[in-house]
């Protein structure tokens, strides 16, 4: 209990120095801090299943379907306001993930990468052919209300950063729980010896199959919340390049711990920024390279510094 | 019936091109058991090569007839470059990791050699039309269709049937198929499974500049070709069996039919059609057509 109360407390000052960036930094930081939050919840979905030894292709699915919801909720149902889509975006990623996980869950390795993969695609695939939904273009997203009341466009911004920062610490604290409770530990388990887990009178199967439609709704909530922050979703959100990145940001942070994730993708949205800033041309190159980088020399990722360091120093 | 034929011959154009850009990627999983991102991009580097060469030799103003040898030899050593200086300066470095870790390992070289595409070659649309023009245009039974299509599914049927003379009748490609089968057993027996691994990843880039080499007079080679790609490759490839050729034949045939009837009946599935193809394989069985179901072990 002692190491949930350190942690939570160190989520909530987290959060409230979050809140005063906001108010405090030029809109252009808090839209970069807005979307990395968002991202982060997707990719933490990402880590629950890498801690089960799984690596989905295709996250990009339920984050595309969360922006999509919510752009369709507000575009062609009327439904504005910005708590309500957001679940509507959870609610239809998990029910999504429910049907496909059926499937999913009897698959591992290879085979889980390429299948995610290619449901994605195929999302994909219907988004890039539907004339009403703009096709490759996507659409706008209508501007949110929240409990009936509507924040200006220039007000807009900061609502949906603080939205994100909320979202952000309600997941954060939630996700260590999960992690450190029965079922998430079940996960390793699972990556370790699948077999072994079958014997404790345990179903892998049912387990993935939880674990897959958690994440699924953690997508669905960061495609939401992307779609509110930039007003506009397109197919390209499901294309295998998204969910590819959500993957780099995932071996950014290594599933040890949350936090390292919401450090992982900020750090991901800086480098990506400046580097296409920097080098128009070559900014994916920088990727690659820091990607290839971190594979060779931090393996379990950026939390495995803070641990080294532990171990090394003696303090525990 | 005149849409029929329609179908089947643009099926069959289609197949053969994506066995071809399928072929390589096969090929390597099998041996080294990686699942290789980055044969899209060596598809791109080969269509660069192509497509640049094709440029400059028709300005000068050459003998068109032997453009043919030289642009497809060209696309071969623009592979064989590139695929060399993967495995030696990355690849090498992490054999023996787990087969996902060398997917990511793959992709970060995929966005690295994009990169270096545009750094080559900018990021301007390259054309190289006239070897698909000089072959002109048959007509059979009322249907026209391009000669230079028809040399396409020669040369996929000569790799196909090449490949598979290599792998099973000759003593290399017996060598070979002893490392696919069980790879300390074959290094106990004296095979060299290094150069192997060389050969094998060298020639899997070449199959995949071939491809792109040879897509490139029929279309225009923009960044962003080998993104595009290797999904396909992977679908086609998943849906036979990694690692297995002639899976990768009956992949490339099922995929290009199906996408022959979506473009003809309801073009608007389209893309839809080739990934669901490949989720309906998969849950039919797991792991591909052509590979058996392995034991699980303790």
């Amino acid at each position: 209990m002692e190491y949930f109360r350190r942690t939570n407390s160190f989520f909530a000052a987290a959060f409230v120095l979050l809140l005063a960036v906001g108010l405090m930094a030029p809109n252009w930081f808090s839209y970069l801090t807005t979307i990395s939050l968002a991202k982060a919840l997707v990719v933490i979905g990402l880590v629950i299943l890498l801690r089960a030894g799984l690596v989905s292709f295709g996250q990009g699915l339920y984050y595309c379907l969360g922006g999509y919801s919510v752009g369709i909720a507000g575009h062609y149902l009327q439904w504005t306001d910005g708590f309500l889509v957001l679940l509507i975006a959870m609610v239809v990623s998990g029910i999504v993930a429910a049907i496909l996980g059926l499937l999913l869950c009897r698959y591992r390795e290879i085979f889980f990468a390429m299948l995610t993969m290619a449901f994605s695609m195929i999302l994909y695939g219907i988004l890039v052919k539907s004339v009403g939904l703009g096709s490759t273009d996507g659409f706008n997203i209508h501007s949110v209300s929240f409990f009936g009341w509507e924040p200006g466009t220039d007000k807009l911004g900061l609502i949906v950063y603080f939205l994100a920062c909320l979202a952000a610490l309600i997941v954060a604290v939630l996700m260590h729980r999960y992690f450190h409770s029965p079922v998430g530990f079940a996960g390793e388990a699972i990556r370790e010896n699948e077999i072994r887990v079958e014997y404790l009178g345990v179903s892998p199967n049912r387990i993935i199959f939880s674990k897959y439609i958690l994440a699924a709704v953690l997508a669905g909530a960061g495609g939401g919340l992307t779609a509110l922050a930039s007003g506009h979703v397109d197919p390209e959100m499901a294309y295998w390049t998204t969910s590819g990145e959500f993957v780099f940001v995932a071996l950014l942070s290594g599933t040890a711990h949350v936090a390292a994730v919401f450090i992982a993708a900020f750090l991901f949205e800086i480098i990506r920024t400046y580097a296409f800033d920097l080098a128009p041309y070559n900014w994916q190159m920088i990727l690659g390279a820091t990607l290839l980088l971190i594979i060779f020399f931090l393996p379990k990722g950026l939390w495995s510094i803070f641990t080294i360091r532990r171990a090394g120093g003696g303090v525990k | 019936m005149d849409t029929l034929l329609v179908i089947l011959v643009d099926g069959i154009v289609y197949s053969s091109w994506l066995f071809l850009v399928a072929a390589g990627l096969t090929l390597v999983y099998g041996v080294m058991k990686i699942l290789n991102m980055a044969h899209g991009s060596m598809y791109a580097i080969g269509a660069y090569s192509a497509a640049s060469f094709v440029g400059w030799y028709f300005s000068a103003d050459y003998v068109p007839w032997a453009s043919y040898f030289f642009f497809i030899g060209c696309a071969l050593a623009g592979g064989v470059i590139a695929g060399l200086l993967v495995e030696r300066g990355v690849l090498r470095l992490m054999y023996g990791s787990d087969e996902v870790v060398m997917i990511l390992v793959t992709y970060g070289v995929l966005l690295i050699l994009e990169d270096v595409t545009k750094l080559i070659w900018g990021v301007d649309a390259y054309f190289a039309y006239q070897p698909y023009g000089l072959l002109g245009r048959t007509k059979v039974m009322g249907i026209t269709f391009a000669n230079y299509d028809l040399y396409l599914i020669g040369v996929s049927v000569t790799v196909g049937a090449l490949m598979w003379y290599g792998l099973n009748r000759t003593r290399n490609g017996k060598m070979l198929r002893a490392v696919i089968h069980d790879r300390e057993i074959s290094m106990a027996m004296g095979i060299n499974v290094t150069r192997t691994f060389i050969i094998t990843f060298v020639l899997g880039s070449a199959l995949g500049a071939l491809a792109g080499g040879l897509t490139a007079p029929a279309l225009s080679v923009v960044p962003g070709i080998g993104i595009e790609i290797i999904i396909l490759a992977f679908a086609v490839v998943v849906i036979g069996g990694l690692g297995s050729v002639e899976g990768a034949a009956v992949g490339a045939i099922l995929v290009g039919i199906s996408r022959a009837i979506a473009v003809h009946t309801f073009p608007e599935i389209e893309l839809f059609v080739i990934y669901g193809v490949m989720a309906l394989v998969l849950s039919v069985r797991p792991r591909g057509l052509f590979v058996t179901a392995t034991a699980r072990k303790i």
